[in-house]
């Protein structure tokens, strides 16, 4: 009972402690199911899979934050002082459904490539 | 405390599968009707409600869901968040849980979910006692009882959860049961006291070891695994796991009879008069329970029958079954399932046959497949008391005797051969109802 629980106390860890899934090196210290932990760019930078890339005017944003609630990669980014939107271009992946969701319409989407 | 509607007494098997889930304190039961299973989860939906289980602040949540495949998936969600989890089904609806099944093996969740077995249909509709649905499975990885009373049925129930949240194993168990043979019949079942169910069924855990939902540790599962990551080694961790369940059902079992005074074997295999036996019978359910009326039977009349039950199927107690094979050396092996192609045509022969080729002492044995009881027809004790003398004759005269219902290798008890009596016309023929 105690050895499997052992095992599996290493991956339960506070966020900072545990390791990568890649750290498991064999067999025998496997936990018994697949897991992984969301750590942001361990697939590299993904924003390079981009086409076209969101460009906001800030003139004619309202801070709805819309794109920010639809964003499906997380990679709006809200200042936390001004509020001001902003994109994560290494990650962002250009799908445009922020400029999509936008009610006024203020992102454009630029091709890139 | 109220005054439990039910504690003792007749019941019937499906009442005594909804009472043990409760009395095991499952936090979410998902349900969805089958037939001969829907008296089950009906029972449930009246008893999240009852008295005895309010007073006792009992928070089982209750949902119905649009479809077996959702029940399924509804267990593997709730079970990822920690909760204690049950459900019942038979045939068809199994088949169609299958997928969500192999995630519960996958993900390591350890759902408890019985079966009120069933013919399944196809060419022919049929929902009487057969282990066609729950055989599908043998290999799923899920573990598998195979019940042979109205008791054992709750019993297996309750000490379902230890074996299946024990730390060593999290696999989903699935205690299966002849549909109406056991599900709509009563006979005398007992409850455990609450207090002292509470003391016996494992403690619950705010998450499983290895799965869990926090915002503060997010994980993920069940993500894509490239041929060189550690798909294969999982797979081999699930077989890991079943084989370190047969200790874990053998404690779990001895701890039952310690507190309760009842016991079903080891738990893996229950023998009747085996050890001194010079013939064997092995089989599963409430027909290999009956055989012990034939053993009894045989005996007064001279000769040494004995029967042994497989209650546990996966994991496949091979040490168990092959302790008696070594002692008989005669063997006939009785299924109530029939897996097309296979070389007996019965999967639990086909497994022992393979079984007896681990030890010098056990790879000459006779083993005779038998098939019989296929949806739902009966196999009565004088069906067993022809087996067994079938067996007798292979003692005596060093060769399997000839029978009309013999094909391939394989005796298809009460095959309908044009020489006896067809249950045809006069009678309604309901099998074992
Ligand atoms: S383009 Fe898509 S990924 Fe990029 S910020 Fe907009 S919604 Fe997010
Ligand atoms: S949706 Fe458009 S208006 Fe709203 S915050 Fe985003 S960019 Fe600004």
């Amino acid at each position: 009972m105690v050895e499997e629980a052992k095992k599996w106390e290493i991956i339960r860890k506070s966020r900072e402690e545990r390791p990568k899934i890649q750290s498991w090196t064999s067999y025998w210290d496997l936990p018994p199911a697949s897991l992984s932990f969301p750590i942001k760019g361990c697939a590299g930078h993904t924003g390079d899979w981009r086409t076209f890339k969101p460009v906001i005017n800030q003139d004619e944003c309202i801070k709805c934050y819309h794109c920010y609630m639809y964003c499906p990669e997380g990679t709006v980014l809200i200042d936390d002082e001004s509020g001001i939107v902003s994109f994560d271009y290494d990650y962002c992946k250009g799908c445009g459904i922020c400029a999509e969701m936008c009610p006024k319409k203020c992102i454009e989407m630029q091709r890139e490539v | 405390m109220v005054e439990p509607k039910f504690f003792e007494g007749p019941q019937k098997g499906n009442l005594a599968a909804a009472y043990a889930a409760m009395d095991a304190n499952v936090d979410v039961i998902t349900a969805y009707p089958i037939t001969p299973q829907t008296t089950v989860v009906e029972e449930l939906s009246s008893l999240v409600g009852e008295e005895e289980f309010i007073a006792r602040n009992q928070k089982t949540q209750f949902m119905r869901m649009e479809s077996e495949h959702s029940v399924a998936a509804g267990l593997v969600g709730a079970s990822y968040a920690g909760a204690r989890v049950y459900s019942a089904t038979a045939g068809q609806g199994l088949l169609y849980m299958t997928e969500m099944i192999h995630w519960m093996v996958g993900a390591r969740l350890p759902v408890v979910l019985s079966i009120a077995t069933r013919g399944l249909t196809g060419g022919g509709w049929n929902i009487w006692a057969d282990y066609g649905d729950i055989m599908g499975l043998r290999d799923s990885g899920i573990m598998i009882q195979l019940l042979g009373t109205h008791q054992e049925i709750y019993d297996s129930i309750l000490m379902g959860f230890n074996i299946s949240e024990h730390p060593d194993v999290m696999l989903p168990l699935f205690p299966a049961y002849g549909g109406f043979v056991l599900s709509h019949t009563s006979k005398p079942v007992k409850r455990v006291p609450w207090e002292e169910a509470q003391k016996f069924v494992i403690p619950k855990r705010d998450e499983w070891e290895h799965v869990w939902i926090d915002s503060e540790r997010p994980m993920m599962t069940g993500a894509l695994i490239m041929p060189q990551s550690f798909y294969a080694e999982f797979r081999i961790k699930a077989h890991e796991a079943q084989l370190k369940a047969i200790s874990v059902i053998k404690d779990t079992m001895a701890e039952f009879e310690k507190r309760f005074g009842r016991s079903y074997g080891n738990g893996l295999v229950e023998p009747y008069k085996a050890d001194d036996a010079d013939v064997l019978m092995i089989g599963y359910g409430t027909i290999a329970k009956q055989a012990e009326d034939a053993v009894d039977v045989l005996r007064e009349q001279g000769y040494k029958a004995g029967a042994l039950r497989v209650r546990t199927y996966r994991p496949f107690p091979t040490e168990d079954i092959l302790k008696y094979i070594k002692k008989t050396q005669i063997v006939g092996v009785m299924d109530r399932a029939i897996a097309f192609g296979n070389p007996t045509a019965g999967p639990l022969s086909t497994d022992i046959m393979a079984a007896c080729q681990r030890y010098d002492s056990t790879r000459n044995a006779k083993i005779l497949p038998f098939i019989g009881g296929l949806g739902g027809r009966d196999v009565t004790y004088d069906d067993q008391i022809e087996q067994f003398k079938i067996l007798f004759d292979l003692k005596e005269k060093g060769e399997a005797p000839k029978k009309p219902y013999k094909m391939w290798g394989t005796y298809w008890t009460g095959l309908i051969t044009g020489s006896d009596k067809v249950p045809q016309g006069e009678e309604e023929y309901f099998g074992d109802i």
